[in-house]
């Protein structure tokens, strides 16, 4: 079939469907679609959404569904894959999905999208972080509930050169997709801040014997502050060898970092690391409630990214109950306009779509472990 | 300049690190001409025992030198024993067979004992104790070399010394050397060639727990899959050094320590490995049987 003319007839037909549903509002259930990697390798990213869009869709269905009408779920799997993901969003598109929770993945995300835009249907997901998805401005129906990539970065610059006002900034990376990635954004956002100046970005190669080489070369350039992209094998030793060498920088890394084990493996040199990580949202009375009830339903601890799926599941619905329709202007005015309570605190999203109040935290080693800086 | 001294001292240590492992290496293949692929993980089981004795003395409450004294005495004692049952099960039955047969055979080994310290152990990465003490007497110059790398240099050239002293001018190295040079004129003027590669066993893995307790030490963590990514790179500098050759596998292992803090310290750690390899490839291009190696005819 030609493509256009497949999009023509889905569009008349989500069109149509528009057109009754707001008529016909109590009564006729409304369809929120889940997407994402429902099996395969990545099935583990993806599952912990559906498990939370199932808990907190019962809940609403049992208080009377939104606004008079009952939520269904229609769950599509996209394996992650890009080329899939299309054929998972026409098939919720012309399955009459009013709004989609997904999908997971960035790349698959990214492929969906335009699909989505043209039949108009908001996008929320949990998990796809890949920055330009929301500053790009090419995709104005897509909201997510977690901080993208560079959001670390810019936690770990914004404390560095704000909070510490650190001068000489010495970037190092452990070479990797994830370290390289977080040093690269460090690096633009010290330059583009033109407050301070990095002095150093090298690479270091994960697993080596000894680091007293590139070591020595930070305490040559006299930072103030170390910035590591990497994860804890590699950030203990050369922590340890630069505090062995009596060097006093301040050191700052990510989630990578931000481990246990960084402390029992590092021991005393530990002390006084910085860290970013996701905030810590375990004592919040709405996060406990889904993470107990997942317990009490599946019988099991809630995996990857459940808390930002719970947070995607409430905020779509209370859009929904608040714009008092389906239409997707309506929604995102909410979005943008109005606070939701959710596992986050209060969330509502910026003009790009990200999720205010959802983002990193900066931690430090005190006493043999993390605690929250701020 | 201080910067110079600086690079060259965290050269030598990286280098005096390689040195203990290759010369495990150089060892074995002197002997009997295999790579043992397996010799990384017989360090890496070292570095365990020593740690799994280390914790278990610290417990009981014994002084840091008895402790230190101990581990190092069983790892080398348990590398030992692995070494051995490694030569009988992996490599003695292949001793007639094909040159590629027992080198595919040293790669299953290397696996095998990974994983097997993967499941009997952890696959986390585990604290190591500080079996070296920062020495009160080194602290004014503890921004240019610590205490640890001051004791594995000092190691690595005793080892060094005694090693040559026992194959020059002992009964067994004299055994090893008659081995090395032809193994079937050895077995008929009466030496048990097979006792004379077992101690070489012995020996290069007493070395690698040794060894593997002295870098755990100072660089302060381990998990099991250490031994590979150093047995790489000791193996580079024995190929560097001329494998076979004892002298050689230090030298091989210093000049790639340097070669490596030097491209890290005045161009960028991104392409420390990229420069050594090139030296390699260099050294090799001119001298294939690497620098102190002796280039001889194959025996057919």
């Amino acid at each position: 079939m030609n493509f256009s003319a497949k999009m023509f007839s889905l569009l008349s037909a989500v069109a149509i469907a528009a057109a009754f549903s707001t008529g016909a509002f109590a009564g006729d259930p409304i369809k929120i679609g889940v997407a994402g990697a429902h099996s395969g390798d990545l099935a583990s990213y993806g599952l912990p959404t559906v498990k939370a869009a199932e808990l907190v869709v019962k809940h609403i269905n049992e208080k009377g569904g939104i606004n008079g009408s009952q939520v269904e779920l229609m769950i599509e799997d996209d394996v992650c894959k890009p080329e899939v993901a299309t054929n998972t969003a026409t098939k919720l598109v012309s399955g009459g999905a009013k709004a989609v929770i997904g999908h997971i993945c960035s790349g698959a995300t990214k492929a969906a999208l335009p699909i989505y835009g043209e039949a108009n249907i908001i996008l929320m997901s949990p998990s796809a972080t890949n920055p330009a998805l929301t500053q790009s401005g090419d995709y104005p129906n897509f909201y997510r509930t977690i901080a993208s990539d560079d959001a670390q970065a810019r936690t770990e610059v914004d404390f560095a050169v704000n909070t510490l006002k650190a001068k000489k900034i010495a970037v190092i990376h452990d070479k990797g997709d994830y370290g390289k990635g977080l040093a690269e954004f460090a690096k633009k956002f010290i330059e583009e801040g033109a407050v301070a100046e990095v002095v150093l970005y090298e690479g270091i190669t994960p697993g080596a014997v000894d680091y007293s080489a590139v070591v020595q070369k930070i305490k040559r350039t006299r930072a103030d502050a170390v910035i590591f992209g990497g994860y804890h094998p590699e950030a203990s030793k050369i922590v340890t060898q630069m505090r062995k060498k009596k060097m006093k920088t301040v050191f700052i890394s990510d989630d990578g970092v931000k481990d246990d084990t960084f402390i029992k493996v590092a021991g005393k040199y530990a002390e006084g690391v910085y860290a970013t990580g996701p905030a810590d949202v375990s004592s919040n009375p709405i996060t406990k409630l889904y993470r107990e009830e997942h317990k009490k339903v599946y019988g099991s601890e809630p995996g990857a990214f459940f808390d930002n799926a719970v947070t995607a599941a409430i905020v779509l619905t209370n859009a929904i109950e608040k714009a008092g329709s389906t239409d997707s202007k309506a929604i995102a005015k909410v979005l943008h306009t109005q606070v939701a309570q959710t596992p986050f605190g209060e969330i509502m999203f910026d003009e790009k779509g990200d999720a205010i109040g959802v983002g990193f935290s900066m931690y430090q080693v005190k006493d043999g472990s993390y605690v929250q800086v701020k | 300049m201080e910067y110079f001294i600086e690079l060259f001292f965290s050269g030598l240590t990286r280098g005096s690190i390689y040195a203990l492992i290759a010369l495990g290496y150089t060892m074995v293949y002197g002997i009997i001409g295999l790579i043992n692929f397996a010799h990384g993980e017989i360090y890496m089981i070292g570095a365990f025992t020593a740690f799994i004795v280390a914790t278990v003395l610290s417990i009981l409450g014994f002084p840091a030198l008895a402790i230190f004294v101990i581990a190092a005495l069983a790892a080398a004692v348990w590398s030992s024993a692995y070494g051995y049952t490694v030569e009988k099960l992996a490599y003695k039955p292949l001793r007639n067979a094909p040159r590629l047969s027992p080198l595919i055979s040293a790669i299953g080994m290397s696996i095998f004992l990974q994983n097997y310290v993967l499941l009997a152990q952890t696959s986390d990465f585990l604290p190591f104790p500080q079996l070296i003490p920062d020495f009160e007497f080194m602290d004014s110059i503890a921004g240019v070399i610590g205490s640890s790398d001051i004791v594995i240099l000092i190691t690595t050239a005793v080892v060094m010394v005694l090693l040559t002293w026992l194959i020059k001018y002992t009964r067994i190295g004299k055994a090893m050397r008659a081995t090395a040079q032809d193994r079937k004129m050895a077995m008929l003027v009466g030496i048990n060639v097979n006792h004379v590669i077992s101690a070489t066993f012995i020996i290069g893995s007493s070395l690698a727990a040794v060894g593997g307790l002295l870098i755990a030490s100072h660089v302060g963590q381990i998990n099991f899959f250490i031994g590979f990514i150093a047995g790489i790179k000791a193996f580079t500098a024995a190929v560097l050094g001329g494998i076979g050759s004892i002298p050689g596998a230090v030298l091989g292992s210093f000049i790639l320590g340097l070669t490596e803090a030097f491209a890290t310290g005045y161009v960028s750690s991104d392409y420390e490995d990229v420069f050594a390899f090139s030296l390699l490839v260099l050294i090799l291009i001119f001298r294939p049987a690497g620098l102190l190696g002796k280039s001889s005819i194959e025996k057919v």
